[in-house]
């Protein structure tokens, strides 16, 4: 067989470029992922969602009560920048109006009318937010939990503009200045980075339910997986009415709320 | 050679400035910094094992921590079975350093000796760091 | 054929040295920007992006409209286009490295910037816009750049610079269209859920671009032994002409949808814009600014008499590129974000630090420009009988 030296020099070529591959396959092979596997007491889901009810959180609870954002911001050590412009926040409350746009009218009932309402990153089934993401620091994962790789976060904000319910804030400065009380078992943010509330992957790995639920007494926030009929959250969805915010935008959100 | 004489003057000083790193360090020759293991969580320990014996953990430490960040991280696989079938939680902050809680004479050392600056730290906490 | 811009006048060393100046300050601003984080920028939780994504949006329109010399020249072989090709394919050039300097400023952590290429995404549409920006700057680098040297040795270009240049064509338009999609595909900014955004952002374009275009040909003209006819002034003020109509007409069209239909979302961030809203007026005057100016531009431009007269001429083409300037580098983005998805509005006037780092950008884009369009002279000034042209050109004006 005669080779040519053009050929020669391709095929040549063609070897050497497959050993430049082969310590990325060998790295692949050994990787440390094979041996990792989920915690077996995990909670495991096919598609995480809550319903807050909020008839519940202004009978039950206290004026003013902020009891699950407190648990939530400790917990995730969310800095409290006190400049409403730098804010971060994970979960939070808004008047009614703000929280659903349009709905308020003059003669709407007092219970409802002007009445702080929690609000949350919804965990969208059709998240813009990772749709708009350039590095996929920003995924949904296979239960449905809309989270952020902050190692990988470019700090670019298209999330932030995709996002139509204002749940993600922007780190513009270091926050670990303003964490009252660090939560040795968690990381902080930096600065340059975008977060937002990750519906406590961390804790679910662990088999526990969200810093938030927990902290609520009165039961006002449930957590379930919609995918299970035996799930609480599939009751309160079965036989209370409940609306989702800005449901028109096609984004499908998964926190649903009792009025 | 035309102006043999300064270009070759030139030259030896340009090589001898620009080696001048290297010179240095042979002529100091810092001694490796030797990781330190005194902790008093590793004292405890009745047979003092990490998750992967020691040559693997000094060798290829980076890429195991790059595979447990994005095995929890985007995987949300947070258990390793180690060396001896143990089994730890991936987590630097929760696992690593609750061992080697010594981070200024284990870590930093090393790092500061190889010139590697790695960016753990801006989001993860270090033992001891902002003590309440 | 750079060691052409490192000869000149008194004149041209200190305008480089005014520059270089500026790049130093917005550079030292910038330093400061990456130690306290972009704090020390006017942007915030709601206004999420400002002056720099703005100067960004603007920017890839002017490159984009180079199109507008190298369609009629190379397509459609319309020859007083030849002497000032060059110069808006380096203007494309400079334009598009400010765009993507811009983005980068923009970023909260710049040095993981390379992540895009280590996890494409073609899902994401700032994917797109790299790829495309990235695209653009090389093909005009290398167009320009073999243009001008066969130029300079006096015979025609090599061959495989045709198909890059038919390339270049749709490219532009790309450029553009992928910008303009940053915006138009998100679901809850009814301001730029809009349809025409694309085609909004090419006419504004093509209107911004030769206008500066014209500026700078009239500079050359007045700075160099190299002087643009008045014959293609004319063809690109009828160009700026049409395409200015084009964009106010299409500003209309939003005005129009909005204001019948009368939907909250889409006309509170025009009342933001050029009335207010809840109380919050920052950009009222200079949105109403922008629109006098479009107008003045609108009738300098469509009177014969105006447009033909080089002085005129000149007021319009500022008018248009300033009155554009605000109405993209600035309304556009900020509008967009107000009110917020809360329904709050919160207002935006960039920091000292941010716009000393945005003119900062500015004349890096101009020490660039200022260097090609030196050597591109320089090189046009050799044509033979170019000296005395040049002389007779200016006396008529």
């Amino acid at each position: 067989m005669k080779i040519s030296r053009r050929s020669f020099l391709k095929m040549g070529g063609t070897f050497a470029l497959g050993f430049t591959a082969l310590p990325g396959l060998k790295a692949f092979a050994a990787s440390g992922l094979l041996k990792a596997s989920p915690d077996p007491k995990a909670l495991a889901g096919k598609k995480w969602a809550m319903a807050i009810n909020m008839k519940v959180c202004r009978e039950k609870g206290p004026e003013g009560c902020k009891e699950c954002v407190v648990a939530c911001h400790q917990v995730h050590n969310v800095p409290d920048i006190g400049n409403p412009k730098e804010e971060v926040k994970w979960i939070w409350k808004e008047p009614f109006a703000n929280a659903f746009p349009g709905q308020e009218h003059e003669y709407l009932e007092e219970t409802v009318k002007g009445q702080p309402f929690l609000v949350l990153c919804n965990h969208c089934d059709n998240p813009p937010c990772v749709r708009v993401c350039p590095t996929q620091a920003t995924f949904k994962r296979k239960d449905g939990i809309v989270v952020m790789d902050d190692h990988r976060c470019i700090g670019c904000r298209f999330c932030m503009a995709a996002c139509p319910f204002g749940a993600r804030s922007f780190n513009f400065r270091d926050p670990r200045p303003y964490i009252p009380k660090l939560n040795r078992e968690f990381p902080t943010r930096e600065k340059g980075v975008v977060e937002k509330c990750n519906f406590c992957v961390e804790r679910l790995a662990a088999g526990l339910s969200p810093a938030c639920v927990e902290a609520c007494r009165h039961g006002a926030l449930v957590f379930g997986d919609l995918e299970d009929p035996n799930a609480g959250i599939r009751d309160v969805l079965s036989s209370r009415f409940t609306i989702r915010r800005k449901p028109e935008l096609g984004t499908r959100p998964k926190v649903y709320y009792v009025v | 050679m035309y102006n043999a004489r300064p270009v070759i003057i030139g030259l030896a000083v340009f090589i001898g400035l620009t080696t001048f790193p290297i010179w240095r360090a042979l002529e100091k020759a810092a001694p490796a910094p030797e990781p330190e293991l005194d902790t008093p969580a590793i004292q405890q320990m009745p047979e003092k094992l990490c998750v992967e014996a020691t040559p693997t953990m000094r060798a290829r430490h980076m890429q195991l921590l790059g595979d447990w960040r994005a095995g929890v991280v985007r995987d949300g696989r947070t258990v390793y079975a180690g060396q001896a079938g143990k089994k730890y939680e991936m987590s630097l902050q929760k696992t690593c350093l609750k061992c080697h809680a010594n981070k200024d004479k284990f870590c930093d050392q090393c790092h500061d000796y190889a010139g590697v600056q790695p960016d753990c730290w801006t989001c993860h906490i270090a033992p001891g760091e902002n003590k309440p | 054929m750079l060691k052409r811009a490192l000869g000149g006048s008194q004149r041209y060393w200190s305008w480089m040295f005014f520059l270089l100046a500026l790049v130093g300050t917005g550079l030292a601003c910038y330093i400061r920007q990456l130690d306290r984080g972009l704090a020390i920028t006017g942007m915030s939780r709601d206004v999420s992006w400002g002056l720099y994504i703005g100067q960004f949006t603007f920017l890839v329109g002017v490159a984009a409209s180079a199109v507008m010399v190298v369609l009629p020249y190379y397509v459609h072989h319309v020859k007083e286009f030849g002497g000032i090709t060059i110069f808006g394919e380096f203007l494309a050039v400079a334009a598009v490295l400010m765009s993507l300097l811009f983005v980068i400023v923009d970023l909260g952590k710049p040095m993981r910037l390379l992540n895009l290429l280590l996890y494409p995404t073609p899902g994401s549409i700032m994917f797109w816009d790299m790829i495309v920006l990235t695209g653009y700057l090389l093909l005009n680098i290398v167009i320009g750049w073999n243009v001008l040297e066969s130029e300079r040795e006096a015979v025609p270009p090599p061959k495989w610079v045709k198909p890059l240049i038919y390339l270049s064509v749709p490219w532009a338009v790309s450029i553009h269209t992928v910008t303009a999609f940053l915006y138009a595909g998100l679901p809850g900014r009814p301001y730029w859920l809009t349809a025409i955004m694309a085609a909004r952002f090419l006419a504004s374009a093509f209107a911004a671009g030769p206008a500066l275009l014209i500026l700078l040909g009239l500079i050359i003209r007045r700075s160099s032994n190299f002087a643009p006819g008045g014959d293609v002034i004319q063809k690109l003020a009828r160009i700026v002409a049409y395409a200015m109509i084009i964009s106010v007409f299409f500003v209309g069209l939003e005005f129009f949808t909005a204001f019948y239909s009368q939907v909250p979302g889409h006309m509170q961030s025009l009342e933001y814009l050029f009335a207010g809203l809840d109380g919050h007026r920052n950009l009222v005057p200079f949105m109403w600014i922008s629109a006098v100016l479009a107008v003045t531009a609108l009738v300098l431009l469509i009177n014969p008499a105006t447009r033909e007269n080089e002085r005129t001429l000149q007021i319009a083409c500022a008018a248009v590129f300033i009155s554009l300037w605000l109405e993209k580098g600035l309304g556009l983005v900020v509008g967009g974000f107000i009110p917020s998805a809360v329904e709050r509005v919160t207002d935006y006037a960039p920091t000292v630090p941010e716009l000393l780092i945005a003119l900062g950008i500015w004349a890096a884009g101009g020490l660039l420009l200022t260097i090609l369009y030196k050597i591109a002279v320089s090189v046009k000034e050799e044509e033979p009988g170019m000296v005395e042209l040049a002389q007779k050109r200016r006396e008529v004006v």
